[in-house]
């Protein structure tokens, strides 16, 4: 395999990609997801001649009669040892239009836990499956983390099409098994796109296999998918970072609250509260770097003036007077467990929500969900390693909390361990708690 | 009044910015004393205008750290010096030499500057006492990296356990660290080289002069074309030329290449980096060639 220079990154030249979008990859061990990834780094030459000739190399002194493009992806030593992916992995290439990070999660053990770490921030969510096996647990399951996780796109690859000749009715079955699947879960939009990766059939450019599929490559719908319109304008949520004080001559008064925004439309002049305080004011300015800019949106990081010499610190929130999150000590959130001591009732640990530290005391574990069938296991009491459940917390501060159907910034949490510092739960608020 | 986004869409370069501005300001806000790891190369120059802006019109709240390998490039220290005088912080330096004269580490001859650097950080981060060092170590530049966090935890003697990181969910980093320990945090982990030749464009700033295209007396040695110094001289064979060249990435004067270029101006790089056929470690970095797994060996010792 040689590298050549595609027409996308020819086009590249001097312009930078006008945005940006995060997709996380799902898909059992040997769906091909390393080969797509490989793929679409290849085509978009994002994969350097010493990057590839070091992977050739070592494909050969493992005796392997390919280039195992693997090798690309599988960064640590460990890896490469056992021939697994253990660990989330970020790559990045870039078209004209578009810079895209993937968040490359393993497909085998301990696939919640990195599934959940990938699709966290993810805007994209994609599903690879062998079109000779159909759907198996594994896509099913990789669908349910998606959406739970509020990934508001997913795109179903159905892969190795050329094993099956490119038959139409292969790909039908599987497109119409998933999408009565999806009905039960929470997919606002879903792609279903016929591909080889080996072969680059329908990934950058259209195959002449598939004269029956009228649907976009799979390079296309990444480049085009809209995802601006996945954030929040309407509800202002703005976590205070960092006071910025420079009490220097010539920025004497200055008092600033730096943040990024989670949600709405700040501008000057808006009347605001600041919470838990309750304490009204309005927007004097709103700062990026040396400029007063005219309005604030997810996701700036900006720092906000009010008018008034209210009482704010980091912690607290700036929000619009008659659309303010609810101050809760009491947390209902959906629990995705990452470690292997499980999480029981009575449980104290450490939680940090947007820019606030408490800690939270487990009430109670109501239930378990079995991501394979979604069934709701009532009688089990704990949660252990790579689990999910819906559970209880009491925290010592009010969190300002939006549903994380909602806001996936306010409406999401940390738990830490606090003798030893992990992080070992992530968690997802639910509606009205 | 500037910025207005009709459409409410924040370029790529821009949600960049955000989210490593986001992290500059939540580690000033959680850790006791971080420091900002600057050598004057283009990542940490980057870096340094990111910090500017994340607590302006404040002053940056924390000071810089350069590990001074004694073979570092007079034009790099020189834009060190413009930067860090211009923003008026505090700059620490630790001297490889010095740490060999006390006895801090040892030079045995053979292991170069580089790896040098290593021990020399891990005593002045002790020595300071800092809880976070920011680096400008980026994912795109190699594979161990790729795995990294933003907050990658150093244990009490600054190794990186990859096989023991903590997940790091949506932008909620952790930093809970216990006494002795620290954070290496990486604000521009999701950048590529592209994004910060582009970000340094739009910016305009300041970077070393050594990374536009010069005339440079040069050798060819393991591939690379060596810039001709104090620390490299020509041995039997090997023949000193006049060419056009850059860099594409500076470290020590004995372990960096140039590249042949004649790339003047910030454009005409990002031009030349988007045809590029190799990464900036692999044309330049004779350090990185050691072994397949060269810097993720280096790094669980405590490299940035």
């Amino acid at each position: 395999m040689s590298p050549e220079i595609s027409p996308v990154a020819e086009k590249h030249q001097g312009r930078a990609p006008m945005d940006l979008l995060r997709f996380a990859t799902a898909g059992s061990v040997d769906d091909g997801k390393s080969t797509l990834i490989g793929r679409l780094l290849l085509d978009s030459k994002s994969i350097f001649e010493d990057q590839l000739e070091s992977v050739e190399s070592t494909s050969k002194s493992k005796g392997y009669d390919y280039t195992d493009l693997a090798l690309l992806t599988d960064g640590l030593r460990s890896e490469r040892e056992q021939g697994i992916t253990i660990d989330v992995a970020y790559r990045y290439f870039a078209t004209p239009s578009r810079k895209f990070i993937i968040a490359d999660t393993p497909g085998h053990i301990q696939y919640t836990r990195n599934m959940v770490t990938g699709a966290s921030t993810a805007d994209l969510g994609l599903v690879l499956v062998d079109a000779r096996q159909g759907l198996t647990e594994q896509s099913r399951r990789h669908a349910v983390l998606l959406s739970l996780l509020r990934v508001p796109h997913l795109v179903l690859a159905v892969n190795k099409m050329d094993l099956v000749d490119w038959d139409e009715a292969v790909y039908e079955r599987i497109h119409a098994e998933f999408t009565a699947f999806a009905t039960k879960l929470n997919i606002p939009d879903l792609e279903v796109i016929p591909i080889s990766a080996l072969n680059g059939d329908n990934v950058v450019n259209r195959s002449e296999n598939t004269p029956w599929y009228h649907g976009p490559t799979l390079m296309h719908h990444l480049e085009h998918v809209h995802v601006a319109s996945d954030r929040d304008l309407v509800d202002v949520r703005f976590p205070v970072q960092y006071v910025v004080r420079p009490k220097s001559d010539a920025h004497h008064d200055y008092r600033g609250y730096a943040g990024q925004v989670a949600g709405g439309i700040l501008k000057p002049g808006d009347e605001v509260v600041v919470l838990p305080s309750g304490m009204t004011s309005k927007i004097a300015g709103i700062d990026l770097f040396d400029k007063e800019i005219d309005q604030a949106f997810p996701p700036m990081s900006v720092t906000v003036r009010l008018e008034d010499d209210v009482d704010v610190s980091r912690g607290d929130m700036i929000a619009r007077i008659n659309n303010a999150p609810k101050p809760s000590q009491d947390i209902d959130a959906m629990i995705c467990w990452m470690t292997t001591e499980p999480l029981k009732p009575r449980q104290k640990l450490a939680i940090k929500h947007t820019t606030r530290s408490a800690r939270a005391l487990v009430k109670d574990i109501q239930y378990r969900l079995d991501v394979n069938t979604l069934h709701r296991d009532q009688d089990t009491k704990e949660l252990g390693l790579n689990e999910i459940g819906r559970v209880q917390l009491r925290t010592t501060v009010p969190l300002l909390c939006d549903p994380y159907s909602k806001n996936r910034t306010t409406g999401s949490f940390i738990l830490i361990d606090e003798a030893t510092g992990v992080t070992v739960g992530a968690g997802m608020i639910n509606q009205g708690s | 009044m500037t910025h207005t986004h009709a459409d409410y869409q924040l370029s790529q370069l821009d949600q960049l910015e955000a989210e490593s501005i986001h992290i500059f300001r939540e580690v000033a806000a959680e850790f006791e004393k971080p420091v900002l790891m600057f050598s004057g190369g283009k990542d940490s120059i980057v870096m340094m205008r990111l910090a500017e802006k994340a607590f302006f019109p404040a002053k940056i709240p924390f000071p810089v750290l350069q590990v001074d390998t004694g073979l570092d490039f007079d034009e790099v220290l020189a834009t060190r010096d413009n930067w860090v005088n211009r923003l008026g912080v505090r700059m620490i330096v630790a001297s490889v030499d010095d740490a060999i004269a006390r006895g801090v580490i040892v030079d045995d001859g053979k292991t170069s500057r580089n790896r040098l650097q290593i021990g020399t950080l891990l005593n002045a981060i002790e020595e300071e006492g800092f809880t976070a060092a920011f680096g400008g170590g980026r994912r795109d530049e190699e594979k161990a990296r790729a795995k990294e966090r933003v907050y990658s935890h150093r244990d009490e003697f600054g190794q990186w356990d990859p096989k023991m990181q903590r997940p790091e969910l949506w932008s909620l980093y952790n930093g809970r660290i216990h006494p002795g320990e620290h954070m290496r945090i990486f604000p521009i982990s999701n950048w590529t080289e592209l994004d910060v030749w582009h970000y340094i464009d739009r910016e305009g700033i300041e970077i070393p002069s050594i990374y536009f295209a010069h005339e440079r007396q040069v050798i060819k040695r393991d591939g690379m074309w060596l810039s001709l110094s104090d620390a490299v001289q020509p041995k039997e064979g090997e023949t000193v030329e006049t060419k056009m060249v850059r860099f594409r990435t500076v470290g020590d004067k004995s372990q960096t290449g140039c590249v042949e270029s004649e790339a003047k101006t910030t454009q005409e790089i990002i031009d030349e980096i988007a045809i590029a056929r190799v990464t900036e470690r692999g044309a330049t970095r004779g350090d990185d060639r050691f072994s397949e797994a060269a810097m993720e060996d280096r790094k669980k010792e405590g490299y940035f």
